[in-house]
């Protein structure tokens, strides 16, 4: 457990945004270089500010909204401020699409079942991508890169013919599986790299004590690299989960198996939106990953930038 | 490890799993669209060959030049205010200031909420005569009236590029700032101890280091952009009278909306003609930037 912990934190410590500007020797202050006139710090927290507020203003806007009455949405002039203001819309929601809890459960659903499909596919694959110089295998590697820029709009059609000759049009195999073949090349990229730091020593030396290839994986790789498959769970996890539209949308046409974003999309088309109680719902849809982000922020940054900065 | 050729056979047994999912889900498809592109096929179970006749059909009728058109402008307009935009954030976020950490997290949220659900509250903001953008130009007397984004061409072809920017913005800008952070801190000590102020530091420095980085993203950016789907298909459905029918959006319009699949893969061939062109220029991009590291 705890060579689980320090391996963590070695992972997290080689991420380049955790690094740490370096202590001087006599370091109570900051560094020379880092110091800021008055003016200076007052431009940089303005810049933030502005910065924010444009990618924060949809949530900030679509919270208030959730707060207002709808005859307060619906007057004007604007008020950027909900008068008022009450969470009567969280509850009220639940009457106005029944089908809100079931949504919400068919999005985690997918994408749990989408992670376990790409954790069981990906972890054999980056082992040999990382241990065995192959013939083929930089090609084969830079085809599952090249996977990634095709995006699933454009094979749309041939899609929806596979899924009907196979049966699975309007069932969640149907968003599950196009899904998941979408998420496996980058998270291969993503382990292959943490898998190539673990020292080859280490299989050397099972080697020499006799141990087969398969227990090798299974009882010295797949320990040390727990931390590295743990990232790219909660990777594809969010990405399952942030990207679930367009098949969702053109494979499946049953309410029950729609995942949240889908069922609030039928929601959104209709003609007189309660544009409250959409915010509403979406907020509960939004929380889950708010909270994922708090707490694992610092192993975000490293799965999303290790693949990234050193390919 | 001795005897490569069972260890390449191993290998191949561990690869095996991904590589079929990967075939029938992904390289399949890919090849059933370029077959497609020549037939006529649509709900019917049955359907004939009929040559290049799609490919003509779409590029006789004149406007799918006007829609590859205006998708490059729409991506280049985005993908140049991502890279400018996140390039600001970076600068903005690595600065040594009380808050660091809390302003980089609260820069994630575009990036890893489901996607959809954001762009329905760019749909509120965007409406005319609630929404807050209207709203709060109003208020403060910069229009006369209420301003509908999403009702006219041109101001609905730029609302959902800034939709499409705040959705990119965040990841730009977390790989900017990691891609700055590996830049060798002595070189700035270098730079300040002969009295390089912290613009000329910026601008001989930082740029030029961050290059490589600029370079992949832009064109990983292009690539993301050019298949951008669900914003327009949320928003607009590619209107207000075609003006953000994008070439995804046309594709998808074609193929589902109007059931011929034929058409509809001749023009998602003519889309994956271009995104393999891109493809081959960042393989080529990334490998030059390796290869000059290496020296």
């Amino acid at each position: 457990m705890s060579d689980v912990a320090r391996t963590t934190e070695i992972a997290a410590a080689d991420s380049p945004a955790s690094v740490k500007p370096k202590r001087r020797l006599f370091a109570r202050t900051k560094p020379m270089i880092d110091r800021y006139k008055w003016y200076e710090v007052v431009g940089l927290y303005l810049g933030i500010a502005v910065f924010l507020f444009f990618v924060l203003a949809p949530f900030i806007e679509g919270f208030l909204v959730s707060l207002k009455p709808l005859a307060q949405l619906f007057s004007r002039p604007y008020n950027f401020i909900p008068k008022n203001g009450s969470f009567e819309a969280y509850f009220t929601m639940w009457q106005s699409v029944p089908a809100l809890g079931m949504h919400i459960f068919n999005s985690f659903f997918i994408s749990t079942i989408v992670t376990i499909i790409v954790v069981a596919i990906v972890v054999p694959a980056s082992y040999a991508f990382a241990r065995f110089n192959f013939a083929g295998a930089g090609l084969l590697l830079g085809g599952f890169l090249a996977v990634n820029m095709f995006s699933g709009a454009v094979l749309l059609i041939p899609l929806f013919r596979l899924m009907r000759t196979l049966g699975l049009l309007n069932t969640y195999w149907a968003m599950i599986v196009p899904g998941a073949a979408f998420l496996i090349p980058s998270s291969i990229w993503l382990l292959r790299t943490y898998m190539l730091r673990i020292p080859r020593e280490l299989d050397e030396a099972a080697w020499v004590d006799g141990a087969s290839r398969l227990y090798t994986l299974r009882r010295i790789i797949l320990p040390l690299a727990m931390p590295g498959i743990v990232v790219v769970a909660i990777m594809t996890f969010i990405g399952a989960y942030a990207q679930q539209f367009i098949f969702a949308l053109t494979f499946n046409s049953k309410t029950e198996f729609m995942p949240l974003p889908v069922g609030l999309f039928a929601f959104f088309g209709k003609q007189e939106v309660l544009w409250n109680e959409l915010m509403a719902a979406s907020f509960i849809g939004i929380l889950p990953v708010m909270i994922v982000i708090v707490f694992l922020q610092r192993y975000l940054v490293a799965g999303l930038t290790a693949g990234a900065v050193k390919q | 490890m001795t005897s490569t050729r069972s260890a390449t056979l191993f290998a191949l047994a561990l690869l095996a799993p991904a590589l079929i999912y990967i075939l029938i889900i992904v390289a399949y498809p890919l090849v059933d669209t370029i077959i497609l592109s020549f037939t006529n096929a649509s709900l019917r179970a049955e359907y004939d060959w009929v040559g290049w006749a799609n490919y003509q059909r779409i590029f006789g009728a004149g406007n799918f030049t006007e829609v590859i058109i205006r998708t490059f402008i729409w991506t280049f307009f985005s993908v140049s205010m991502k890279m400018i935009i996140g390039m600001c954030g970076a600068v903005l976020l690595n600065a040594a200031i009380p808050g660091q950490t809390l302003f980089r997290i609260l820069t994630m949220p575009p990036w890893v909420v489901p996607m959809a659900i954001g762009i329905f509250m760019w749909g509120w903001m965007y409406n005319g005569q609630f929404g807050m953008i209207s709203g709060l130009l109003q208020n403060f007397g910069l229009t006369n009236g209420p301003i509908a984004f999403l009702a006219y061409g041109n101001t609905a072809f730029w609302a959902t590029i800034v939709t499409d920017v705040w959705i990119g913005v965040p990841m730009v800008t977390i790989y900017f700032l990691a891609a700055m952070q590996s830049i060798p801190k002595d070189l700035y000590e270098a730079a300040w101890t002969d009295g390089a102020g912290r613009f000329y530091r910026f601008r001989r420095i930082t740029l030029p280091m961050m290059l490589p980085a600029v370079i992949t993203m832009s064109l990983l950016s292009l690539i993301a952009t050019f298949n951008s789907f669900d914003i327009i298909w949320i928003l607009t459905q590619g209107g207000p009278s075609g003006s953000t029918t994008t070439m995804i959006i046309d594709t998808y319009k074609t193929a589902m909306g109007s059931r011929k699949y034929g058409e509809g893969a001749a023009r998602a061939v003519v889309i994956s003609i271009f995104v393999t062109i891109f493809c081959l220029v960042y393989f080529r991009a990334v490998r030059k930037l390796q290869q000059g590291e290496a020296k």
